[in-house]
This record gives C-alpha cells, structure tokens and sequence, in this order.
C-alpha cells in the first residue's frame, strides 16, 4: 500500500493540518526547517540513522548521520552568527554537490538567514545578477568557484565575506575572504536555532523571466509543509527507503526535494557528485541499494541512449518507486522505464514559483505515459481559456496550466519585484506559463510553454538574458535566442547573430561566441547552435520577431506577419 | 600526432573548463564523469575539435563515455582523422 493509498479519497478529505499535524506544528508556532530537519529527527530517538551517504567524482565516501548533520548545521550556524550575519540576510552557496552545501543550506536556515542557491556552473555575469539583485551579505564557496566571485567582488558592496570551505594555503587570502573549514572546525552541541515563523524567508532561488532579468523567488519556511507532505505521498518516501534526488540544490528540486522533504521525513539519502554516466548511475544504484530514485527526463533519456544491455549487468531490484520532474516526460521514457526497470517513471510537475510538487501521478493511480497527472490533493489546478482568463467549460482545449494559490510552498513574492509577481495572475489564477489540456477524467496532458522560456534539460532559460549577453561580445551587432527542439535534453539554445563591421562568420567565432556565453552565463546558456544571418526579422517599430524564428525552427507555422518590417 | 595532439586537447581543456588550474589535470584525468566538462559543455569541446581538425562527429559518437578524458578524446579524434584520410 503507497503512502497515498486512494487519490480520490485524499482528495476529498484533504487538508493541509494532516502535514501540520505530523510534523507537530500548530497555528503561530516557531517553524524553522533547520531545526525540523535535523534536531527533530534526532529528538525521535533517529540521531545514528544515515542521514546522507555522499560520494565524491574521485570516490571519496562520506557518510553523516542525523546527530552529525545535526551538529555540523549547528556549526555552519554559530560559524555565520560569528561573522554577523543577521536574519533574513542572505547568504549564497555556490558550490558543487559536496556535503557543505547541503549541511550549509540547513545551517543558514538556523539563524533564521535566507538560503540563496546558485549552481556551480554559472559565470560570472549570472552571478553578478543575482547577488547584486539579492543584495547577498555572504557566499559560501570552494577554492575552484572563488575566482568568479572574485572577478565580480568590486561590485557587489553588500557581500561582506567570502567563505572558502577547503581553502588549502597555498594561496594567501584575498579582501573580504573567511575560511571555514566543516572538519576542522569544533562541533556545536547546545545552539539557539533562531526562531522563525510560518512566512519567515527561507529560500530565495531565482528563475529566468522572459523579458527582463532573473527574478528571485521567495519561499518561507512553512513551505515545509508541502515539501513534507509531497514527499511522502507524491514521492512515497518511507522510512527505510534509500533516496536519491538527482538534481543539484542549485536548483529548487535539489532544495526542496534533495534537502528539506527527505530531511524532515527523516529518510536515508544518498548523493553522487559526479558527471553523469550510466555506468556509474547504475553502479550507485547497485551499491548503495537505492530504493526510491526522484530524477529528470533528460537523465532518463540519456539512459535510453546507452541501451538496455547495460542495465542488465546491474543489480537494480533495489528500486521501489521511480518518478521524474523538470520537463514533459515522453511516453517513450515511461515505456522504456517499465521494460529494463520493471516500473514507470511517475512525472511530477511543478516550477520554482510553487516550492513543491502541485500536479503528479501517484502511487496507485493509473499512469498514463506522457501525462502530467492530476493535481496533488489540497491543489486546485485547471486549463484556463486565454482570452477570457476562465476555465474552459469542456475538457480537451489547449490553455493555461493555472492554480489557486493557497498551498504552503507557494513563492510569497519575486525578491525586489512585487509588480513581476502580480502579473503572475489573471481572474484569481496563479498562470504557471505552461499550457496543456485537461482529458475527460482530469488528467493533465503538457503542450508547451506560453512564453519564449527555454527549457534545457529542465532548466529554464531566459532568452532575454542570452541576448543581452551576445550583445556583450566585440563581434555581435544584434541577436534573436529561441529554442530548438533536441532528442536528449527537450530544447536548447540557439542564437541568430548579425555581425557588426569588420567581422565575418566562420566556425572559429561561432566558437568563440559559443564559449564566451559559456563562461558569462552558464553551459547551459551556451548557444548549441549559432546562426550568421545579414539581418533579423522585425516589427515595424524596430522588434526583433523572435516568434518567427522560433516557428522556423519548430517547423510551425508562421502565423501573421502583417507587422514585419519590409526590408 | 597522438602526443601533439594529446597536449592541444589537454591545454585547450585546462584553459577552458579547468576552473581551479592548480588541480592537476592528466591525459586520463576524468573529464565529464569528474565533472570538469558538463554535457552542455562538451558541446563547445566537440565543435573546437571538428574545427580543429576538419572533421565531424557525428552525435552518436560523441557520447560522455568517449569525452571522459583526454585520451579518449584523442583516440576519438584520430579515428575520424584517418576515416578523412
């Protein structure tokens, strides 16, 4: 029996107060996700259960139970409290998938500061954007990251400390810069854990917008609520499960559900810091016994490109429950899945915005490849009509994936930016930017996304920020970004460039523009694809038409162009 | 070639993606299991190497096993150099 059981019966007798209840929350308490995490865990006689089995790319091993995260959040706190960092200051963690970034998020958690991930791999430009927008007090990071911060530190007249965690003294220590090292340090038993309160910040992770730059999403820390309870009914994590969350908590996935739901639900979890290789994936799953496997399309169809033999050489009856997030799962995945696995991938659907799962298929429910699901229980979600903002009265329509926004995850505000966050609604409806349609029995089918957000690999990019970037570099006169379709990762990136006087096209620049987003922005960024046009379509009032390039590269049509400019 | 070849992509590696160049990097240094060259990444690797070397490799070949260390890139690069002729 799944943690869910019945789906309807869930539905009609849902309410929030069940998480509320389990967690041993009422009304106005103190909630901080730091101190559920680890000392209530530990507090339910679980102190010497594993809390995270972790395992470097060069095979180093680290196991910490719930009574070491305990005491090392506990630390990373005090440390932060000795550097003055105040609630609700934000403090970035900007580094790899190695244990100080987990133990760090909680730790900041505990002071009541807010936790602002960025991934690794972000240059300096995205960096820059963020911290500046977030005004960030402090970011804790590696040796390998700190030169991009560096790069950027005279800008950024809020950052107080830079905190390396495995500085080695080879190097003498720059303006601004702090050691800390997590071993070397000694462990903090008795600590105030600060006390935060349901719409205290917690979180703030950014997302890209269509138009203007990144937007900081604000969470707080009764989030935990859903995360908890999505966890256990959507994820069906369970006690004695082996857990392992792909995503890197440079990303809300690896936040939400690769530290604070597994955490607080006191389950074993396990992470690989390394470059994927189905190899080593199936090696993992074969030796640390993985039980329930929360991962992303993309990794699931680079799965299927290495082929059904390799899994065979591996032992992965391990496995219990497997379920996927990030972009549309393809039918063909949750095929594939249940021949070499023995069972489907369950896609969940959320974004950043909404802290935590809101629509899935669950344990139990019918899975059908290629859908969404249904809302989670508690979550009103619909497909609205786009021009009259209202639920389509039949079923079967494409429109927007809309929300009523009353869960406990939902973002409480874009940091900075109350006036984005208002134009997220329409009649009442939180807009997710997603479209799809709704089957006769209530099943979510994904068609797309409302805007030109680009999602690589489950990643959204902004093709606002893209452009701006190419506009950075000594060759581009002017640039259009839009997706085009990709077999591994769902979409990439591609750029139409016009070049300025003096420069001409050839695979040497496309190169070096390719590598100049790269470094700036991230991989991820990165054009995979650059096209040398003489000019870009535009409006009559000077626009470029993104639209059109856009339907050139998905074989769609035009539509009306009675506003392009006639050259 | 293979030792020519062998420090351009070693170099070209460590002066793109090495973002801690006081790491040591070797010939069979992890690449993209070690996490020094990302997916997304190894996309700018592979189009420096067909322009390099005038050659193309096709996507199926270009897979993180055959990109996960410098001499498996060589390896891979003078296959299809001497599939050119």
């Amino acid at each position: 029996m799944s943690n869910i059981g019945s789906y309807d019966e869930r539905v009609k007798n849902f309410s929030w107060a069940i998480a509320e209840k389990e967690l041993g929350w009422k009304p106005n308490d103190v909630i901080n996700i730091g101190w559920y995490c680890t000392d209530r865990i530990c507090r339910q006689g679980k102190g010497s259960k594993v809390a995270l089995h972790w395992e470097g790319h060069t095979g180093v091993e680290k196991i910490y139970t719930y009574n070491d995260i305990r005491l090392a959040t506990n630390t990373i706190g005090a440390f932060l409290r000795g550097l003055g960092i105040k609630p609700e200051e934000r403090v970035c963690l900007f580094m790899d998938r190695i244990p100080e970034l987990y133990l760090g998020f909680l730790g900041i958690l505990k002071i009541g500061a807010i936790a602002q991930p960025l991934f690794s791999a972000f240059g300096d430009e995205s960096l820059l954007v963020r911290l500046s927008n977030a005004e960030t007090s402090a970011v804790i990071t590696q040796k390998k990251h700190a030169p991009k911060v560096r790069k950027i530190l005279d800008k950024l007249p809020h950052l107080r400390h830079l905190i390396i965690v495995d500085h080695d003294g080879a190097a003498p220590l720059k303006d601004r810069e702090v050691v800390f090292s997590l071993e070397k340090s000694a462990p903090v038993d008795d600590f105030d854990v600060y006390p935060t309160t349901a719409e205290s910040p917690s979180v703030l992770h950014y997302t890209s917008g269509t138009t203007g730059m990144p937007k900081g999403v604000k969470h707080v820390h009764y989030s935990l609520i859903s995360q908890y309870l999505t966890a256990k009914w959507a994820l069906d994590l369970r006690d004695d499960d082996i857990y392992w969350c792909t995503a890197d908590p440079g990303w809300v996935t690896g936040t939400s559900y690769g530290i604070i739901a597994p955490f607080a639900l006191g389950i074993t979890q396990c992470v690989l810091d390394a470059g994927f290789s189905a190899e080593a994936w199936y090696k993992w799953i074969e030796r640390l016994r993985v039980t329930m496997w929360y991962s992303a399309p993309t990794a699931i169809r680079s799965l299927m490109k290495a082929g059904d033999e390799i899994v065979k050489k591996y032992d992965l009856s391990s496995l219990r429950h497997l379920a996927s997030v990030g972009e549309p799962l393809n039918s063909e995945a949750v095929v594939w899945s249940e021949k070499v696995f023995g069972k489907p991938f369950y896609d969940t659907y959320w974004q950043t915005e909404t802290g935590s799962i809101v629509i899935g298929n669950y344990p139990g429910m019918e899975v059908r490849p290629g859908s969404m699901g249904k809302p989670f229980p508690g979550i009103t979600g619909t497909v609205l009509d786009p021009v009259k903002n209202e639920p389509y009265p039949t079923r079967g329509k494409i429109g927007l994936v809309a929300l009523k926004f009353d869960w406990p995850s939902r973002m409480r505000t874009y940091w900075n930016n109350e006036e984005a966050f208002q134009k997220k609604f329409r009649n009442g409806w939180y807009i997710t930017g997603d479209r799809s349609k709704l089957d006769a029995d209530g099943y979510f089918w994904f068609a797309g996304r409302d805007d030109d957000i680009i999602n690589t690999a489950g990643h959204l990019v902004s093709p606002f920020e893209v452009e701006s970037a190419l506009l950075e570099h000594p060759a581009v006169a002017e640039s259009a970004v839009v997706s085009k379709p990709d077999p591994l990762n769902l979409e990439v990136v591609k750029a139409f460039v016009t070049l300025k006087p003096g420069f001409a096209a050839s695979s040497d620049l496309d190169l070096e523009i390719m590598n100049f987003i790269r470094k700036k922005l991230s991989p991820l960024a990165m054009p995979q694809e650059i096209e040398f046009v003489p000019s870009l379509p535009k409006t009559r009032s000077g626009k470029i038409m993104r639209r059109l390039l856009h339907a050139k590269e998905w074989g769609e049509e035009i539509g009306d162009t009675s506003t392009l400019e006639n050259d | 070639m293979a030792e020519e070849l062998k420090d351009i992509v070693l170099n070209y590696v460590v002066k793109e993606y090495l973002e801690d160049d006081s790491e040591p990097l070797t010939y069979e240094t992890p690449l993209i299991s070690g996490g020094i060259v990302d997916s997304f990444s190894m996309v700018s690797l592979k189009r420096f190497l067909e322009n390099k070397y005038a050659i193309s490799i096709p996507d199926d070949e270009a897979t993180p096993e055959a990109f996960d260390s410098v001499n498996k890139i060589v390896s891979l690069v003078e296959r299809f150099v001497a599939k050119k002729g």
